[in-house]
């Protein structure tokens, strides 16, 4: 019988499992499909990781060994190109791997940090024909990043996600010429700084409120047709032009994988398609944990690093037998205006003078200046200025646990006011 | 050297006829121009067995369909083809279509099929919870099943091979000579001579016809478009929902997949030629208008994946099966449209009997045997996990994440009688790659395994095709090239 089961060893689960170990829990076991530690940090090679937590530039890489490197020198056990079949609500898992087999164990917690996927092109019903040469940002960043394939020479990307982003970079820095950069938005999904040093630097256009509306070509891509789009993201006719090119990435969105998570029958948030969590990132079947991408998709690693950690110590504190649970007030955080989604969706309320709750959320669209207001019914509770808000950055707010408890009903909400306009 | 019998395609008929030829003592070869089995309408349809009320009675359609939807089910248990009688229901929203429905019924006893019944729009809704409130009656068929189209050929094909079926991939038909009892067959991979031809090219059976006689028949591609929905929506509704059919065809239907996805689709489309499953918005929207009529609830945000699909119809309104006229022992097997899928096994049965009302002498085979198709790891309980593993220990490394499908049957599929060339060849056999990721997980991993097995540059691994590669080249190769000159 493990302490705890963490699935997946990427960064969200590194830092679970660390910070469990750290509160004590000495049996446990962090699962990972792939052969090596470290997730999807391994193929992103270039730099940007760590500003935050490490106050210094990584590569991906680098940033996953820093973990790596402090979790093997725990107990900590690992399983490598293990493949985990099912989790039962009662924290049984089975898994599967080549040295060992089918395997079932148990453990009295888990936390769930299987990442996400991206998403491919019959998820935005591109249309066009089907051929070779069209990938997933992720998907070419593999093939080129750690197998050293080179996927095209002419390449246009379809939707300004970091990844396609950083692809723009890369596939140019490998020789390919990158043509165009396609967002339906009228914003980019991606960070800015990638924006300026992906594109800008290597000037590369982007065609925002454009899309891609058809695919030619006998075997493998040879054109694509791009058009702008209206308000309601259809195609505007005789706006059309086309692109001769042999390759397309896709980088229109990742989407937390959370087959498992449903399968064990954990309810999962259509709008962030990850679990519910409490704001100790606890789910709402006790003693399953969940953080990272799986939970909703982050910009920024240390992020997912703080919210493996707190989701780690939460599950040793579980564990332990210290959480006290039952005589909490349990809030319920609502999406207000201009907020697309808050994690967590639910906070116990604590009386303690020293202890906050962090909520992470986006806002639908870019607004210059702003307020975030947190607000119980018609009261204000608190308010937080904030400067440049886009839906491509997850903003973040830590809610004090002593300002919540003030608050006379159980449901708060979370929205944004556009102070820009009073400015004028 | 020289044939018996030639196959001209390997779709779904020219499998089902290689694999009825296989029990005699017969020298059979089949070609096909692409590099695998099942790569034109075989490969994109709606994946249905039909129950047999839709052809006119009297007509070859409705004949083969009763009959190879009975053979169908016979082979697809001993074949261990995935296959579940799941019933269909057509949806009737007017009193005009409400009548239809009866006359539906009335042609599908006339045409032998069992198990049909008309519900009220209540009762369809009692077994259909999804179905639309303005359904005012239904006609459901018990008979009715869905089907692993792609499986299914490859098995027939498979089993012809295992009994001594030649096959011959990438390899077009250029030309056919008639010679002295027979014909040579000209192809990109040299000529074949044969005795007896049969023509199942599906959508070039008119180019092939043309080289032996003058055109008896035109070819009118039709494409239908189609939506795959993820698992989650697998169970949306449990029955093939149907509309009408109209004159050009069975209309838009919503079905489960036998994988537990929801097929969304077709509509009928003139392609810019036989060979172009291109998708367009135009014709998707129009395919989700005509399903949410039936089913108002479907969430199309799901989709995974969108294919086009070309029908090999004709403008003749039947499956053309005969010896051609002036050209002895040529068979057409053309303008196998739909209920084309269901009709095969009939299909090759009554081919068989044309070769031999030709003059070819069918002998039994001594021995014929049966290679079912393997499980699939995802299909097994864990006792079988374990013991699959315990025999082969590849069975425990878990190569696409979407769908649970481990090295060890891509190994196994490798080692078949047809191995897959190309990474959708591993798709069709062991569903790497037909999840929610669509392979952006799975495809370089079954890429390299590919490459590793065929002993070749992983550039010359192709998507689906042969020309349809998918990697340019290494990284850096000018640098490396420059560092060793």
């Amino acid at each position: 019988m493990y302490d705890l089961i963490v699935i997946g060893g990427g960064p969200a689960g590194l830092a679970a499992a660390q910070a469990a170990y750290e509160e004590g829990l000495r049996k446990i076991l962090v699962v990972e499909r792939d052969g090596e530690l470290g997730g999807i940090l391994n193929q992103c090679i270039h730099n940007g990781f760590g500003l935050h937590y490490f106050k210094e530039e990584l590569t991906g890489p680098e940033y996953a060994l820093r973990f790596i490197r402090m979790v093997e020198k725990t107990r900590i056990e690992f399983k490598t190109d293990t493949m985990v079949l099912d989790v039962q609500p009662d924290c049984t898992v089975s898994m599967i791997s080549k040295e060992e087999g089918y395997q079932v164990c148990e453990a009295r917690s888990i936390v769930l940090a299987m990442g996400c996927r991206e998403r491919a092109r019959g998820a935005i019903v591109l249309p066009g024909a089907r051929l070779a040469g069209i990938f997933t940002a992720g998907t070419a960043q593999r093939y080129v990043n750690i197998e050293g394939h080179m996927v095209g020479h002419r390449v246009v990307i379809l939707g300004s996600g970091d990844i396609g982003l950083i692809m723009a970079r890369r596939m140019t820095l490998e020789g390919a010429k990158v043509l165009a950069c396609v967002e339906i938005m009228p914003y980019s999904g991606g960070l800015t700084r990638n924006i300026v040093q992906c594109l800008h630097d290597n000037d590369i256009p982007l065609y925002l409120s454009h899309t891609i509306v058809d695919i030619k070509g006998k075997n493998r891509v040879e054109q694509v047709t791009v058009a702008k789009v209206d308000d309601f993201k259809k195609p505007v006719t005789g706006t059309e032009f086309t692109i001769d090119c042999d390759t397309l990435l896709l980088s229109v969105g990742l989407i937390p994988e959370n087959e498992l998570t449903r399968k064990a029958g954990i309810p999962v948030d259509e709008r962030t398609r990850g679990a519910y969590v409490f704001d100790n990132m606890e789910t709402l079947t006790p003693g399953i944990f969940a953080c990272g991408n799986v939970l909703h998709v982050h910009d920024l690693v240390d992020y997912v690093t703080l919210e493996g950690q707190r989701a780690g110590r939460a599950a040793a504190v579980y564990v332990k037998g210290d959480q006290k649970t039952e005589n909490l007030r349990m809030m319920t955080l609502k999406a207000g205006k201009e907020v697309t989604y808050t994690v967590p969706q639910y906070i116990r309320v604590s009386g303690s003078a020293d202890e906050s709750a962090p909520v992470f959320f986006r806002v639908g669209r870019g607004i210059l200046k702003g307020a975030v207001v947190v607000q119980a019914e018609d009261e204000k509770i608190a308010t937080f200025n904030r400067e440049h808000m886009s839906p491509g950055e997850m903003e973040r707010v830590a809610l004090p646990m002593k300002l919540l408890s003030r608050a006379r009903v159980a449901e708060i909400s979370v929205s944004v006011e556009d102070t820009s306009e009073l400015l004028k | 050297m020289n044939r018996d019998v030639v196959i001209i395609g390997c779709g779904i008929v020219g499998a089902a006829v290689a694999y009825e030829l296989s029990r005699y003592n017969l020298d059979v070869e089949v070609i096909e121009k692409e590099n695998d089995v099942a790569m034109g309408t075989t490969k994109a349809n709606s994946a249905i067995l039909h129950a047999g009320y839709d052809p006119a009675p009297g007509t070859l359609m409705a004949k083969l369909n009763v009959e190879g939807l009975e053979l169908a089910k016979e082979l697809c248990g001993r074949l261990n083809i995935s296959f579940r009688e799941c019933a269909s229901m057509v949806i009737a929203f007017t009193k005009e279509e409400a009548a239809e429905l009866e006359k539906l019924r009335e042609q599908g006893i006339q045409n032998g099929v069992p198990g049909m019944c008309i519900l009220s729009g209540e009762e369809a809704r009692l077994m259909e919870p999804n179905l639309s409130k303005q359904a005012l009656a239904a006609l459901l068929a018990k008979s009715s099943a869905i089907v692993n189209p792609w499986e299914y050929a490859l098995s027939l094909a498979e089993n012809a091979v295992a009994n001594g079926v030649k096959m011959r991939f990438e390899s077009d038909v250029s030309g056919i000579d008639r010679v002295e009892n027979g014909y040579e067959i000209h192809t990109t991979s040299g000529i074949v001579r044969t005795r007896y031809v049969i023509n199942a090219a599906g959508l070039n059976a008119e180019k092939i016809h043309s080289y032996v006689a003058s055109p008896s028949f035109r070819t009118l591609p039709d494409r239908g478009e189609y939506y795959l929905l993820d698992k989650s929506e697998g169970r949306r509704v449990n029955h093939v929902i149907f509309q009408c059919p109209t004159k050009v065809g069975k209309g838009t239907l919503v079905a489960p997949t036998i994988h537990g996805n929801l097929i969304v689709g077709p509509n009928n489309e003139t392609p810019r030629d036989a060979f172009d499953t291109a998708t367009t918005a135009q014709g998707l929207d129009h395919v989700a208008q005509m399903a949410k009529k039936s089913i108002p609830s479907l969430n199309l945000r799901e989709s995974i994946r969108n294919f086009a699909g070309v029908r090999a119809a004709t403008d003749f309104d039947d499956f053309i099966i005969r010896e051609v006229d002036g050209a002895p022992g040529f068979i057409d097997a053309a303008g196998i449209k739909s209920p084309g899928l269901t009709a095969a096994p009939a299909i090759a049965k009554m081919v068989v009997r044309l070769l031999e009302e030709c003059g070819l002498e069918v002998v039994q085979k001594e021995k014929w045997i049966t290679i079912p198709r393997p499980m699939r790891f995802s299909e097994m309980d864990s006792a079988e996990k374990r013991s699959a593993w315990a025999k082969n220990s590849s069975y425990g490394r878990v190569i696409c994440r979407c769908e649970t499908v481990t090295e060890g049957e891509i190994l196994n599929a490798l080692g078949s009688y047809i191995p897959p060339r190309s990474v959708d060849g591993v798709k069709r056999r062991c569903g790497a790659g037909m999840g929610r990721c669509q392979g952006g997980f799975c495809s370089p991993r079954a890429l390299d395994i590919l490459a590793k097995y065929w002993r070749v540059a992983p550039e010359e691994i192709s998507q689906d095709r042969t020309d349809m590669y998918i990697l340019t080249g290494e990284t850096k190769a000018e640098v490396k090239r420059e560092c060793t000159t």
